[in-house]
C-alpha cells in the first residue's frame, strides 16, 4: 500500500536519558523525491539521520523502506538494505585510491576459493568506478590518486560516487558542502542534480538556504526534536524568510500546531 | 593543463600520472651506498685498490664479486623473513616486538623434534626427548614450529583486537614470555645434532631461497588479494574499514598470526643453518626486522609500505654490514651508522610526505 514511499517513519523517537532529542517524527519520502532537512543546531536533524541509518538504535517508532518495515542493527545493515549515507566525517581510507575506496569491503574478486587470499579484479573495479563517476558527472583527474592527495571537494565526490556505483535505493547526505569552497560546492550540487535527473531519492541535511531552494522539492523543518513544518517549495508559496521563521519558531505548520511550544 | 585540481580534468586512468613509487627512493639509496663503498675502496690508502662490487682478481666467472653478494644477502635473509611479517603488522598501524624471542623459542621447540638418534654411532649427547622424538620426518618439526608461531600470533592478535591492548605492550609482554619459553624448554641447554633433512632446510644458500620465495608470495598477496587490500585499509583508516564491513578484529588476528608464523619459520631456518638451537638466539632480530621495514619506506602510522620496500631495506642493511667489514671498520661503527641511517630514512620519508601534500 505504501509502495510509493521510499522511506516512511512513524512516531520515530529517540531519547538520550532524559533528553528528548527526537520526538514522534512522521516523515515520508516519495519515489524520486529530493527532500531537505533543515533546522537549528540541536533541532534533531542529525539524530533523525542516525536513527534511519542504523548508527544508533531508536527509542520507539517504526521505519519502513519501500513499504517494508526495517530493523537495522548497525550501519552495515542499512547499507545492505540500500541506504547509502555520506557522513560529514567521510569514511575513506586515505592511502587507497578511488576504486579501492569505492569497493572497500565489497571488492570484485576472482579465484574465490582462495578465501581471504582471493584475487582482486582491479580491471573490473576500475571500469565500474569510471561508470559510476560518469553517472554522477564527478570529475576526478586521476582515479589512481590516493585520497590523501585529493582536495576536500574531490574527497566528497568520491564519497558520493559510492552511492551511485552501488545503485542505492536511498541516498542521505549530511551537510555535504559544509567544509567546501565555492567551486567544490558547485561540483557537489551538480552531482545532486544528476541524481535528481536519474530519479534517485535523496535526503539532504543542509544549513544553506540558497542550496536547498536550488536543489530540492520539499523542506522538512525540525525544531526542538519535532518536525514543525513540511514545505513544498516547488509550489512557490514559500520564501527563504518563511523557512527561517519556521526554523526559529516564529511560525509552525498547521498540521503540527498541537505540539507547538 | 597542468592544474587539474577541480573539475577541469576528465576521467582518466593514466599510468604516466602514477606517482614515483617510494621504493625507487630506497633503491636509489641502496645504489648510492654501494657506490660510496666502491669509492672508499679505491680511495682509502690501506685498501690497495680493492673493489667492493666487482671481481677484480678473476676469482669468479662473472664480473661481480659473487662471494660478497652472496654473503650480503645471506646475512639478512633470516631476519628478512621476519621482516616480511613485521611489514604487514606495521601496515595495519601495529608493531610486533615478539619476533626475536619467538625465533629462539621456535628454534628450540622445532629442533627438539628434529634431532638425530645417533651421532657418529653414539647416542645424541644433546637429546632432549627419548628416542620417540628422534629421526622423525622433517615435516613434523617444521609443522610443530610453525604451529607454535601461529599460536603466539593468535594470542598477540586476540589481545590487540579484542582486549584493545596497544600492540607495543601486548607484543612486549610476548617478547618476555617467548624468551622465557626458550629458556624453559630445555632448561637452558642447547639442542644440537639435527637430522640430515632438518639440517638441509637452512644449508648453504637455502635461507636466501626461502626469503626470496616468501617475498614474492607475500608481495603478490599484499598487492593483489583482498587480504592485502584490507590490511592497507585498516592501517589507513580503521573506522572506515569497519564501516565498510571489514571484520577488523578477525583480520588483525590473521595478520599477527601470519607475522608470527613467518618468525617461527625463520627460527626453524636459523636453527637448521646453525645446526643448533640456543635460548639466546635471535637477539635484536625484532628490531632489525623493524629497521628493514622502516628503511624500506614503511610508515609506522600504518597504511603505507610494501614488501618490495622491505626487501630493499633488508638489502641496505646487508650492504652496510658487508661494507663496513670491507673497509675494515669495527662492528661498533656499523651499529652507529645503521642507527643514523634508520633515523635518516624516517626523516626523508616525512619530508617527502610533506612536500607531496
Amino acid at each position: 500500500m505504501s509502495d510509493e514511499f521510499v522511506l516512511k517513519t512513524e512516531d520515530l523517537t529517540k531519547h538520550y536519558g532524559g533528553v528528548h532529542a527526537l520526538e514522534g517524527a512522521n516523515f515520508e519520502l516519495k519515489k524520486g523525491e529530493h527532500v531537505a532537512i533543515m533546522g537549528d543546531n540541536g533541532a534533531g536533524k542529525s539524530t533523525f539521520v542516525r536513527q534511519i541509518t542504523g548508527v544508533e538504535q531508536r527509542t520507539r517508532g517504526k521505519i519502513s523502506l519501500y513499504g517494508e518495515e526495517v530493523e537495522f542493527g548497525g550501519p552495515l545493515d542499512a547499507r545492505e538494505a540500500g541506504i547509502e549515507t555520506v557522513f560529514q566525517t567521510l569514511a575513506l581510507a586515505d592511502d587507497l585510491d578511488v576504486p579501492d575506496n569505492l569497493f572497500l569491503g565489497r571488492e570484485m574478486t576472482y579465484w574465490n576459493w582462495l578465501g581471504p587470499f582471493r584475487f582482486l579484479d582491479y580491471k573490473g573495479m576500475r571500469q565500474a568506478t569510471i561508470d559510476g563517476l560518469n553517472k554522477t558527472a564527478v570529475k576526478i583527474p586521476n582515479i589512481r590518486n590516493t585520497i590523501r592527495n585529493m582536495s576536500g571537494g574531490q574527497r566528497q565526490c568520491v564519497a558520493i560516487a559510492r552511492t551511485a556505483t552501488f545503485h542505492s535505493r536511498l541516498t542521505i547526505m549530511d551537510e555535504p558542502t559544509a567544509a567546501l569552497g565555492v567551486q567544490e560546492t558547485a561540483q557537489v550540487e551538480n552531482i545532486v542534480r544528476q541524481l535528481k535527473e536519474q530519479g534517485e531519492p535523496l535526503i539532504l541535511v543542509s544549513h544553506n538556504m540558497r542550496q536547498v531552494f536550488d536543489l530540492v522539492d520539499r523542506i522538512v523543518v525540525f525544531r526542538r526534536g519535532r518536525i514543525c513544518a513540511n514545505l513544498d517549495i516547488k509550489s512557490g508559496d514559500y520564501t527563504g524568510e518563511d523557512v527561517v521563521s519556521y526554523i526559529t519558531g516564529a511560525k509552525t505548520g498547521e498540521e503540527y500546531m498541537e505540539h507547538a511550544l | 593543463m597542468s592544474d587539474t585540481s577541480h573539475g577541469t580534468g576528465g576521467l582518466t586512468y593514466d599510468k604516466s600520472k602514477r606517482t614515483w613509487p617510494s621504493e625507487m627512493n630506497v633503491f636509489l639509496a641502496l645504489v648510492i651506498i654501494v657506490v660510496i663503498f666502491e669509492i672508499l675502496g679505491q680511495v682509502l690508502p690501506y685498501m690497495n685498490d680493492q673493489s667492493f662490487l666487482f671481481d677484480t682478481r678473476g676469482r669468479f666467472d662473472s664480473i661481480f664479486n659473487e662471494a660478497r653478494l652472496k654473503i650480503i644477502i645471506l646475512q639478512v635473509a633470516i631476519i628478512g623473513i621476519i621482516a616480511l611479517g613485521v611489514t604487514q603488522v606495521i601496515i595495519t598501524a601495529g608493531i610486533d616486538l615478539s619476533s626475536g624471542p619467538l625465533v629462539a623459542a621456535t628454534a628450540m621447540i622445532a629442533m627438539s623434534f628434529g634431532q638425530t638418534e645417533l651421532v657418529n654411532g653414539f647416542p645424541n649427547p644433546k637429546a632432549l626427548f627419548g628416542t620417540w622424538a628422534m629421526d622423525l620426518p622433517v615435516l613434523i618439526p617444521v609443522v610443530i614450529g610453525i604451529s607454535f608461531g601461529a599460536l603466539i600470533g593468535a594470542i598477540n592478535g586476540t589481545f590487540i583486537a579484542y582486549f584493545r591492548i596497544p600492540p607495543f605492550i601486548a607484543t612486549l609482554g610476548m617478547f618476555l614470555v617467548c624468551r622465557g619459553i626458550a629458556l624453559w624448554w630445555s632448561s637452558g641447554n642447547p639442542i644440537s645434532f639435527p637430522t640430515e633433512q632438518y639440517a638441509a632446510i637452512g644449508a648453504g644458500m637455502m635461507p636466501v631461497v626461502w626469503f626470496l620465495a616468501l617475498a614474492v608470495i607475500f608481495h603478490v598477496i599484499m598487492r593483489y588479494t583482498v587480504y592485502g587490500k584490507h590490511t592497507y585499509a585498516i592501517g589507513s583508516n580503521e573506522e572506515a574499514a569497519r564501516m565498510s564491513g571489514i571484520n577488523v578484529k578477525r583480520h588483525k588476528i590473521m595478520v599477527y598470526m601470519i607475522a608470527s608464523m613467518l618468525a617461527a619459520f625463520a627460527g626453524v631456518v636459523l636453527s637448521s643453518k646453525a645446526s643448533t638451537a640456543q635460548a639466546g638466539m635471535g637477539e635484536f632480530y625484532e628490531l632489525f626486522a623493524i629497521a628493514m621495514a622502516v628503511i624500506g619506506g614503511i610508515s609506522l602510522t600504518g597504511g603505507r609500505g610494501s614488501i618490495i620496500g622491505t626487501v630493499l631495506g633488508a638489502m641496505v642493511i646487508g650492504v652496510i654490514r658487508s661494507g663496513f667489514t670491507y673497509i675494515k671498520l669495527d662492528g661498533s661503527y656499523q651499529l652507529m651508522a645503521m642507527g643514523a641511517i634508520i633515523i635518516a630514512a624516517v626523516i626523508l620519508d616525512q619530508y617527502r610526505q610533506r612536500s607531496k601534500a
